[in-house]
């Protein structure tokens, strides 16, 4: 997975695709092998589960994590700060990855760096989950992605093949999804880089392109 | 699914086909939702100018019979608390879903349940009271709307969905019935949908000119509260009947009491937990009949203690009570709950 990133990497998405768990695995495994990396949250669409809650746990890794400004307070206002705009035009050394709110609503506020990322080596992922209600289908799925390529006026670069059902996800349940990947894929007319699987599925799945991720995103009760 | 997008499509399966609402956080996506699906089915999505046009938006729907419902959160249902009023005083049924938000105030966007005393005290004006379904699990949450439309119909009163914005934004995977082709609602011979010269007039209304006529609708719809008492009170118990301590909490927070209730039981110490399903009517009991043979309550809630009122009304000082929660979108963590059973125990032994 790592082997396709850019400079500036940015993961878009549905609603509930997976892209902040997607996000937080990326920057933890580009640390992993000596390399700075910054973790941009730039969801202002979605108050919960997010970027900015694993910021102490990426900070003790290394990772730069950089919020909007009233992330996780009861400030409901989509303030970014000026380091976010430094981070996309390369002032700090390393990758940067960006997790982005959901839909084309989300990517309205990834459209205030299109400038910024136009200019640098970017690359935009674009997540999908085909168990989520409305993205089952390809036709769907690639709807969604349009509207975030309209909203962000940035192009996507691939597709991320991230179907899952939490804990009830079954091998068989991820094996039956990439053939909707790779169909959507197809119609966008970009590459599928491969499907993200928790850990401890990826030795069941045999031969293909697998991307083995944790689980940071848990609800309370599955945390201490 | 989502919590709010599931609360929506259960509704949408359920037969509604009206939905007013108004942004709020944390559940937005309720409206969100709405305002996909409704056009492509042939319903009415309506982003009112407020949330009192919403409820009363709602008022009027529901007068004309159809299955109506409206979604906020904390603010929200505090604006809509008037219209509620009206609609429990007209006898009519209809959905209103509230996804908490801590408070008071404008308070804050993370969960909360401080709106426990409003849902099933005071959730407007006057002698009254609402259906309270509290979900606990997305799929439960999907289950409970198509109850609490049923049961409003059945008693011809509001329903309340009392969730919390974790569970509102949080994903879980659900299943739904079979799809039927159309839903059968019940006849509504009340409503107000035009008589087309066929019946006399139906009126919906909520003023009475004379204070005993007032009285009697009030004194009628009290005798229907008993009835729907002593039938329709819902809890989930778990591991209670050896349990010395129970644990009792709703909502996702009865998901971090069974996560500490679990590890308590690993370490050897009784444990147990009553999930209120209808908080009202509240399952009194399930409660009573614990307190026969458990030594010691906790009630756990996302707030100062506001349902811990009718745990200790249910144990009426058979046994103690204790509390512990946190509240202003503070969500308690499993270890905490832990280290409460953990010091009850030490005296329980």
């Amino acid at each position: 997975m790592l082997e396709h990133l850019g400079q500036v990497n940015i993961v878009t998405g549905h609603y509930g695709s997976g892209k902040t768990n997607l996000a937080v695995n990326l920057a933890a495994d580009l640390k992993a092998r000596g390399e700075e990396v910054t973790l941009v949250d730039l969801d202002i669409v979605n108050p919960y589960f997010r970027s900015a809650d694993f910021a102490g746990q990426m900070a003790e890794k290394g990772i730069r994590v950089m919020a909007p400004q009233f992330a996780n307070t009861n400030l409901d206002i989509p303030a970014l700060g000026p380091e976010i705009s430094a981070a996309f035009s390369g002032e700090f050394p390393g990758r940067v990855i960006v997790d982005v709110g959901g839909d084309d609503a989300g990517a309205f506020a990834l459209g205030r760096y299109a400038a910024e990322a136009s200019r640098r080596d970017y690359r935009m992922i674009y997540v999908v989950n085909f168990f989520r209600c409305l993205t089952r289908e390809p036709q769907e799925a690639l709807q969604v992605l349009r509207e975030i390529e309209a909203a962000s006026r940035l192009k996507g670069s691939a597709l991320l093949n991230n179907s899952n059902l939490a804990g009830e996800t079954s091998p068989g349940d991820i094996l039956a999804s990439i053939a909707h990947a790779e169909r959507t894929a197809e119609a966008a007319g970009l590459p599928l880089w491969g499907t993200a699987v928790r850990r401890d599925l990826a030795p069941k799945l045999g031969k293909g392109s697998f991307y083995p991720v944790d689980i940071y995103v848990r609800p309370p009760w599955e945390r201490p | 699914m989502k919590g709010n997008e599931a609360l929506a499509e259960a509704a949408i399966r359920s037969g509604c086909r009206h939905f007013f609402g108004y942004p709020i956080t944390p559940q937005t996506e309720v409206a969100a939702y709405m305002a996909k699906k409704m056009p492509k089915i042939g319903g009415t999505y309506l982003q009112a100018e407020s949330e009192i046009a919403a409820i009363n938006m709602v008022y009027g729907a529901a007068s004309a019979g159809v299955r109506a419902m409206t979604s906020s959160s904390s603010p929200g249902i505090s604006l809509k608390s008037e219209g509620i009023s009206y609609i429990a005083g007209a006898d009519l049924p209809c959905l209103i879903i509230n996804v908490q938000r801590g408070g008071p105030g404008l308070g804050g966007i993370q969960p909360s349940q401080a709106d426990y005393w409003q849902a099933t005290r005071a959730t407007g004006h006057g002698d009254f009271h609402v259906l309270v379904f509290a979900p606990s699990t997305i799929q439960e949450m999907v289950d409970l709307v198509g109850l609490a439309f049923e049961k409003a119909d059945a008693y011809r009163m509001p329903a309340m969905i009392l969730a919390d914005g974790m569970l509102g934004q949080m994903m879980e995977p659900v299943s739904f019935p079979e799809e039927a082709a159309e839903v059968k609602l019940p006849e509504k011979p009340w409503a107000t949908n035009g008589h087309k010269g066929k019946r006399p007039h139906n009126i919906v209304n909520s003023l009475y000119l004379k204070p005993d006529q007032l009285e009697k609708t009030i004194v009628d719809r009290f005798q229907r509260y008993e009835t729907i008492k002593a039938t329709e009170a819902r809890a989930e118990e778990y591991l209670v009947e050896d349990a010395e301590i129970v644990l009792v909490a709703y909502g996702a927070t009865a998901r971090i009491v069974k996560s500490a209730v679990n590890t308590a039981r690993e370490m050897g110490i009784k444990a147990g937990m009553i999930r209120p399903i209808t908080l009202w009517p509240y399952p009194v009991k399930n409660i009573q009949k614990a307190a026969e043979t458990a030594k010691h309550f906790l009630c756990v809630e996302m707030s100062m203690g506001q349902m811990v009122d009718d745990v200790r009304l249910a144990v009426n000082g058979k046994r103690p009570v204790s509390f512990f929660g946190h509240t202003g979108g503070v969500i308690p963590a499993p270890g905490e709950v832990l280290e409460q059973i953990k010091e009850i125990a030490g005296g329980v032994r």
